[in-house]
């Protein structure tokens, strides 16, 4: 009978770049710095490494296909590398691939690492995504992008709860304001200045009703983790993180073409998360999780995931954003690093990016921005749209 | 009995008035003075699709299965090869073993179609025919051609049984009259002088026809109801009249003034503008212009109490309507001025054909699946049942979306997506009867959109793709017409 991922498998070094618009570096250039850091943050050689598992996005303008690029980039011993690419999940898809390689016992040392280069892209926001979607859907699709997606969970949202558009862009415009506050104490991050509410509330419309401040940076970025057996990782480091869950979830299609789901929250992540707590055995995520990292693409995605986690209660989700509850000094901090939203969305590397910050805040070693005795961190990644799409949600743990 | 079965127009929503024109370009000819509004097709809309919403109208009540053939007339195809009546009988879902054929290169087209449906459900070879008509022919910029030159389409069904007015006769002449014309790969007619075309042609052409219509059917022309000609100059359009001996009253309205002269589409839409005010007993006059000119008379029956009040037509087509406030979007639509698309608009992916090939039903039909086991619909067709709790593998049966209405679940305003009318509006419709889907939305501005609005489904030019030739159809949803 199998009993998950928890504690079989243990971080015990990973690196991230800082994010940005890095003009300067190449994709080559960003795997390298953030893999420097994850050997030495564990303090191996590249020779330990036994398998690798690289997640880089949007090939076609990144990296191009296959593992090649990371292993020639890092100049790896002719190691097994696999490539990964599973929408805005990529990162944490490679972290998993790594993780459940030496859970398997095949090794006892993996490399995860993820980059994307969204400034050589050309675009504002994601590229142009029809032809990735199929050659059927390019021929029905609607010329939809992914603030628009997400936009329309927000006016579903609205009417449900009956908000305003003016009410709820003030909620929304509150965990952008939050996540910009956080971005600043972080060194890392691409967006490092605070926002105010009128700012937000008169930005420019992306896709009604999400206006500019809603919606994440464009950056690029690598991050890695360097993953061991648990039963070892103490003769590395004093303070590995345990891998306590590794969930992903994937749309069936009966939100996009059944008349069932509501468009106020994601079936997936609810599904998700609810198997990644069983998986680590937390019973009341309120109570138990320390802190979070979720995929705040947009504002609207990171206020209903709240309720996806089962952190607020549907539709009061909007009450914990205005009492602080998300906030760095509040009882959950989330974006503690500053987010999607100060990062920007360089899609290989996010959910690597994410337990970088889980992984430094369990350790204590997150400089000011440090919450008080972390326990339990989650991390979220969505990717697709709300009506379809794909979840990853990890929890990780001392 | 042969003649008409039923019938159905379409006007685009957009109208603009001509004095907006003619504050933006009558600097250049102060004589290309108009009154009125004219109709403008949406940047998503051509000939192809027009037609397909006029068919549609005709279709109402209408057994498709029972159509054995399509004749599309036009001087606007999006393609010089692919034809055009393939596409729409593809949209209307139609059998294949029918017979499809485009008529085009003279605006005279629509009535040829007309009267060689007849001759095929005359001769036996066919029992019901479907004929639509569209056109969308534009103006340079300052040109009499850009006041006058309306957009619009209808549709007549031509059968034998359920006659709602028999053909009773017709007279055509052809003459290589070079008044206008449009070489291969030309985007706007050259035109020869004005006195010309009305004195030689125009004036004479269309009273030729009427007059041989008339002697050949033993017609006294006070007889008639209506008679339905094309306007292509105010006056002489009432002179025409004078001469045949008309009084004003039988002269159906050539709506100059709020739609424009149509092309190939105008004298059958005029046809179902007079339909829609005929009693049975009326006799009604049809008459083309273009290249020589087709005449012909019809009877109405006591049928076309079946049909009148049923169609949107050209009535409700007409009370539809939303004004365009920009000559420069008019012609943006019509990409007449190079506009800044941005990266999004210029990267355009291939198409694959054989998948369209493939999924032509559900693509350009919107046939979806319905399961034969929990009777859920859904779009696009599956093998295997979205219902959670079914599940059921190859229990499929077809089921048409396109003649479905729906409400909006949700929608967004997209300024990121490129449009060449922002915002790039779409949503998810919830189909009555069962069926969710995504589709971009038009004929509808950010206003005006609201959750649970009732919509319904358009053909719809979804893409162009220039450099590989590919003009994309594919459905949008609208707000309910009428």
């Amino acid at each position: 009978m199998a009993d998950g991922i928890k504690d079989k498998v243990a971080i015990i070094g990973m690196g991230c770049t800082k994010f940005g618009e890095r003009w300067e570096m190449g994709s080559e250039d960003l795997m390298v710095e953030a893999f420097q850091e994850a050997i030495q943050d564990a303090g191996i050689e590249k020779k330990d490494i036994q398998a690798a598992w690289f997640g880089s996005c949007f090939d076609d303008v990144n990296v191009g296909k296959a593992a090649t690029p990371l292993s020639l980039a890092l100049k790896l011993p002719f190691l097994p590398v696999t490539r990964v690419e599973n929408f805005c999940a990529t990162g944490s898809e490679a972290l998993r691939g790594a993780a459940y390689a030496v859970a398997s016992g095949a090794y006892d040392i993996c490399l995860a690492l993820g980059v994307e280069k969204l400034k050589d892209t050309g675009y504002g926001g994601l590229p142009e995504m029809s032809s990735a979607m199929g050659t059927k859907n390019r021929l029905i699709f609607p010329g939809i992008t992914a603030p628009g997606g997400f936009a329309m969970m927000a006016t579903r949202y609205f009417a449900k709860y009956g908000i305003s558009p003016e009410e709820g862009k003030k909620i929304l415009a509150k965990v952008s304001i939050k996540s910009h506050k956080n971005g600043v104490k972080n060194p890392k991050a691409h967006l490092r200045r605070e926002i105010t509410e009128e700012q937000v509330l008169k930005a420019p419309m992306i896709a009604w009703p999400l206006g500019l401040f809603d919606c994440c940076g464009v950056s690029d970025g690598a991050a890695a983790a360097i993953v061991c057996r648990a039963d070892m990782a103490k003769s590395f480091r004093p303070d590995p993180v345990r891998i306590k869950a590794m969930q992903i979830a994937i749309s069936s299609g009966e939100e996009m073409m059944y008349t069932d789901w509501d468009g106020t929250y994601v079936e997936t992540a609810t599904r998700c998360a609810a198997r990644a707590y069983k998986e680590s055995g937390i019973k009341n995520p309120r109570e138990e999780i320390s802190m979070m990292e979720v995929h705040d693409c947009f504002s609207i995605t990171e206020l209903v995931t709240y309720e996806d986690l089962q952190i607020s209660p549907r539709g009061k989700a909007g009450d914990d954003v205005r009492d602080g509850f998300f906030d760095l000094d509040g009882k959950i901090p989330c974006q503690p690093d500053g987010g999607l939203k100060c990062f920007g969305h360089p899609i290989g590397a996010t959910g690597l990016r994410m337990m970088y910050e889980v992984y430094k805040q369990l350790q204590g070693k997150a400089g000011e921005r440090q919450i008080k005795d972390p326990k339990m961190g989650l991390t979220h990644n969505m990717g697709g749209f709300p009506a379809m799409n794909l979840i990853s949600v990890s929890i990780a743990g001392l | 009995m042969v003649g008409i079965t039923s019938y159905g127009a379409y006007i685009p929503r957009y109208r603009i008035d001509r004095g907006r024109i003619y504050k933006a370009m009558g600097w250049l000819n102060p004589a290309t003075y108009m009154p009125g509004e004219k109709a403008v097709a949406n940047f998503d809309e051509d000939s192809v699709s027009m037609g397909v919403a006029a068919g549609i109208d005709c279709l109402t009540g209408m057994n498709r299965n029972e159509i054995d053939a399509l004749f599309f007339a036009t001087t606007t195809s999006p393609y010089k090869e692919r034809q055009s009546a393939g596409i729409i009988a593809t949209a209307f879902d139609l059998r294949p073993d029918i017979r499809t054929a485009d008529f085009t290169d003279s605006v005279k087209t629509g009535t040829t179609a007309l009267l060689s449906a007849y001759d095929a459900v005359k001769a036996g070879s066919a029992k019901n025919v479907i004929v639509c008509a569209a056109d969308c022919r534009v103006g340079k910029a300052g040109s009499s051609q850009e006041e006058i030159f309306g957009d619009g389409a209808a549709s007549i069904m031509i059968g034998d049984s359920g006659v709602i007015a028999s053909l009773e006769g017709s007279y055509s002449v052809s003459y290589d009259f070079v008044d206008h014309w449009r070489a291969d790969g030309e985007i706007f007619d050259h035109q020869w002088e004005d006195r010309f075309i009305r004195d030689i042609g125009y004036s004479s052409f269309i009273i030729e026809a009427i007059s041989g219509l008339a002697k050949k059917c033993k017609l006294d022309v006070k007889d008639i109801a209506k008679v339905a000609y094309p306007c292509l100059y105010a006056g002489d359009h009432g002179s025409i009249g004078k001469k045949l001996g008309l009084a004003p009253a039988q002269v159906q309205d050539p709506m100059l003034n709020n739609v424009g002269y149509t092309g190939t589409a105008n004298p059958l839409m005029l046809l179902v503008g007079a339909l829609e005010d005929a009693k049975a007993g009326d006799n009604i006059v049809v008459v083309s212009f273009g290249n020589g000119s087709d005449a012909l008379l019809f009877k109405v029956t006591d049928e076309i109490e079946r049909v009148k009040g049923n169609r949107r037509g050209i009535k409700k087509h007409l009370a539809a309507k939303r004004e365009l406030t920009s000559y420069e979007k008019m012609i943006s639509f019509r990409n007449l001025i190079p506009v800044e698309k941005g990266i999004r608009g210029e990267m355009i992916p291939p198409t694959a054909l054989s998948e369209l090939w493939r999924s032509r039903r559900q693509v350009l039909g919107l046939c979806g699946s319905k399961c034969k086991v929990c009777g859920t619909p859904q779009y696009p067709v599956q093998k295997i049942c979205v219902k959670p709790d079914c599940g059921a593998v190859d229990q499929m049966e077809d089921y048409l979306f396109a003649d479905k209405r729906g409400h909006l679940f949700t929608y967004t305003g997209d300024m990121l997506a490129f449009s060449i009318n922002p915002p790039a509006i779409y949503g998810i419709v919830d189909f009555e009867g069962g069926g969710r889907y995504w589709f971009d939305m038009t004929d509808v501005d950010q206003e005006s959109v609201k959750v649970d609005m009732p919509v319904e489904m358009s053909f719809r030019k979804k893409y162009i793709d220039a450099k590989s030739g590919i003009h994309g159809y594919f459905w949008k949803a609208i707000p309910v017409i009428g």
